[in-house]
């Protein structure tokens, strides 16, 4: 069937050489797995990468499709441990009270996907932002799609994009505290709504929710895939 | 004489056209619009959130959720971004069923769009026409997954089940239908699903004649939409647009040609591009579209016929056994038991798929650290770029334009807020 043009190696190798070329003043690291190529760069540098990657005439990613933020606080930890039984099989119980990596400098992510028209090349760029104080710089002058991405990720996950012609939240209430979409935020969210009779307006009220985990997080290391990808320590461990 | 100043104008949230729930603050200069700002948001559920709390088949039923009406080829992307993380490929008859449905799906998108722009803007009578249509293809959708809307029919490692040898007919009469016009709606209905959709594949060029009969050479569809919200091709890809909004700017750019997923290559179709950039090209581009989606159908059907075969993987740590090999087999009962309380752990790593949606480019990104629920799961909607341009597209034109540009723009608050 339709095998993906964008996964042929060879393809591949010559993106990877390609950007080797174009970025050789610029600290990077090329990453290929599952058919992809992800560009790991210090935040320092995106914006001057970023120019490269948009005007080189080898690369030409001139569009921006997709601008995200990944908060890698919880990444490989899971809520029901099965490494070892004991006399009485598996424990049912559900952790739920994690660790996270909080104020790790590698905490959150910038992800980016880049386009290129030209030269049918799709390319994924990540740079890394502390956990304490997240700040990445905007590359609206770059282009212009990543306003709104970049909205959506200062909302969502508390990033800042320094430079950025209009840093509003975007997706949650107004008036919303919290950004919901860190690892430390709980699913079920901090406060509910309702409209009170008596006072004859919505009110916030702390939810009633009990949080629950219906299917535990469980981590298996199968044999299907030892030493095929990448090991499940957080990227930045 | 009285002071004219700027002042601002709140639309929606609940305006007919504004499609759901988009509020806009428009800051304006008499009629003429200085600024527009989109509020969205108000349909926010966080399906990404909740993605991150099930496993990875409990979500495919969110995809439909998203952009509600091209709610089959969200679940492709979804699937394929699944797909390729745990590095399986669908059978080749589950990719022509794929690629039907996918088509029947830009279909019915399409007219929803065409029913709803054109009532915006003033063309009544197109939305019953539309609709008549839309009619028959939820019919298919209901036929494979028993959803008219959401069917949660693509999963990884192929789709649901088989398509249906009957299709479903209308039974008895009641006090609003005869008998009689209960057999002219079976008419149709006497075969498998295939006989039902390649009669709707003979039919629908003709419905498209009407549709065009009715506004493309109107005058009142042409003053609200020729030179209305034109966007230069360097802007379009700037702005980030993908789909027919990049083609009506006359970018040849489409998914399905230029990184082929499905059947794609194996089918013939063209691309329609629009040369103005405005709304009427992208309404051209549109139509066309819906053309050549009926002419890939046929190809799918006539294929479909000729190729019966398994329409799913034979691997039962990711596609459930059948339900009869459960009741004598062992095997078959734990892998099934383990399916649904725990799911698959696809290998660790990140993966991007996307799919040419009805609207543009949808994909997924999916970050695994290897547990049986994706670690980050980011939705990359068509309708998110397209909406943000509203601003730079709608300046300088007057207060209804607005309208005809979001029309144009085909936004769904289900993909935007997701």
């Amino acid at each position: 069937m339709a095998t993906d043009i964008l996964s042929n190696p060879e393809r591949l190798t010559t993106l990877v050489k390609v950007l080797d070329g174009a970025l050789a003043d610029h600290e990077h690291e090329t990453l290929v797995e599952h058919g992809e190529v992800t560009l790991v760069i210090p935040a320092a540098a995106l914006l001057e990468v970023a120019w490269i990657l948009r005007d080189h005439p080898d690369l030409r990613f001139e569009q921006l499709i997709d601008l995200c933020g990944v908060d890698y606080a919880a990444y490989g930890s899971s809520q029901w441990t099965t490494d070892d039984a004991s006399n009485t099989g598996f424990g049912r119980g559900v952790d739920r009270d994690q660790d996270f990596a909080l104020d790790h400098p590698h905490r959150f992510a910038v992800v980016y996907h880049l386009l290129s028209l030209v030269h049918n090349q799709r390319v994924r760029v990540r740079v890394y932002a502390d956990g304490a104080q997240p700040v990445v710089a905007s590359i609206v002058p770059v282009w212009a799609a990543a306003n709104w991405f970049e909205r959506e990720a200062f909302d969502l996950f508390g990033i800042l994009f320094s430079g950025h012609p209009d840093l509003r939240r975007i997706l949650t209430d107004y008036g919303f505290v919290g950004y919901p979409f860190r690892k430390d935020f709980p699913l079920s969210g901090h406060v509910e709504m309702r409209y009170d009779p008596a006072q004859g307006r919505v009110i916030y009220e702390p939810v009633s929710i009990t949080p629950r985990v219906l299917v535990p997080r469980v981590i298996r290391d199968d044999h299907r895939y030892v030493g095929t990808a990448v090991s499940s320590e957080a990227p930045h461990a | 004489m009285p002071e004219i100043r700027n002042y601002t104008l709140n639309f929606g949230p609940q305006h007919p056209s504004a499609h759901g729930v988009l509020r806009l603050v428009l800051e304006m200069s008499g009629e003429v619009i200085e600024r527009a700002d989109p509020h969205v948001g108000l349909l926010h559920r966080g399906t990404e959130k909740l993605a991150e709390s099930k496993p990875y088949n409990q979500s495919i039923g969110y995809m439909d959720r998203l952009d509600y009406v091209s709610m089959m080829c969200n679940e492709h992307g979804y699937v394929r971004a699944i797909e390729k993380l745990l590095g399986v490929e669908a059978p080749e008859r589950a990719q022509y069923i794929r690629t039907m449905f996918d088509e029947i799906t830009r279909i019915l998108n399409h007219l929803m769009w065409l029913a709803a722009h054109g009532l915006d803007i003033g063309a009544m009578s197109i939305f019953l026409y539309c609709f008549r249509e839309r009619e028959d293809l939820l019919d298919c959708y209901e036929a494979v997954s028993g959803a008219r809307m959401h069917a949660t029919y693509y999963r990884p490692g192929g789709v649901h089940r088989d398509l249906p040898e009957q299709m479903p007919r209308y039974r008895g009469s009641s006090k609003w239908h005869s008998e009689k016009t209960i057999a002219k709606r079976n008419a149709a209905r006497q075969g498998s699903l295939l006989d039902f959709i390649e009669d709707f594949t003979d039919r629908f060029p003709g419905h498209v004649d009407e549709y065009e009969t009715l506004l493309t050479d109107n005058r009142i569809w042409k003053q609200r939409t020729v030179g209305i919200g034109v966007v230069s091709p360097e802007r379009a890809l700037q702005l980030g647009f993908t789909g027919p909004m990049l083609r009506g700017s006359g970018v040849e750019w489409d998914l399905r040609k230029k990184q082929p997923y499905a059947a794609y290559d194996k089918v013939e179709f063209d691309i329609p591009v629009g040369v103005n950039g405005d709304c009427y090209d992208r309404y051209l581009v549109r139509m066309e579209e819906m053309r050549q989606s009926n002419h890939i159908i046929r190809q799918c059907v006539a294929w479909l016929r000729a190729h019966p075969g398994p329409v799913a993987i034979d691997d039962h740590k990711i596609v459930p056994p059948l339900r009869a090999d459960m009741k004598d087999d062992m095997e078959a009962l734990i892998h099934h038991f383990k399916l649904f309380t725990e799911g698959y752990c696809p290998p660790p790593g990140e993966v991007y798929a996307c799919v040419e949606a009805p609207k543009g480019e949808f994909g997924c990104y999916i970050v695994s650290d290897g547990a049986n629920k994706p670690y980050r799961l980011k939705v990359r909607a068509p309708g998110f770029p397209h909406l943000a341009a509203l601003d730079e597209m709608s300046q300088g034109h007057m207060l209804a334009d607005v309208v005809a540009i979001i029309g144009t723009l085909d936004i769904v608050f289900g993909e935007i807020d997701r």
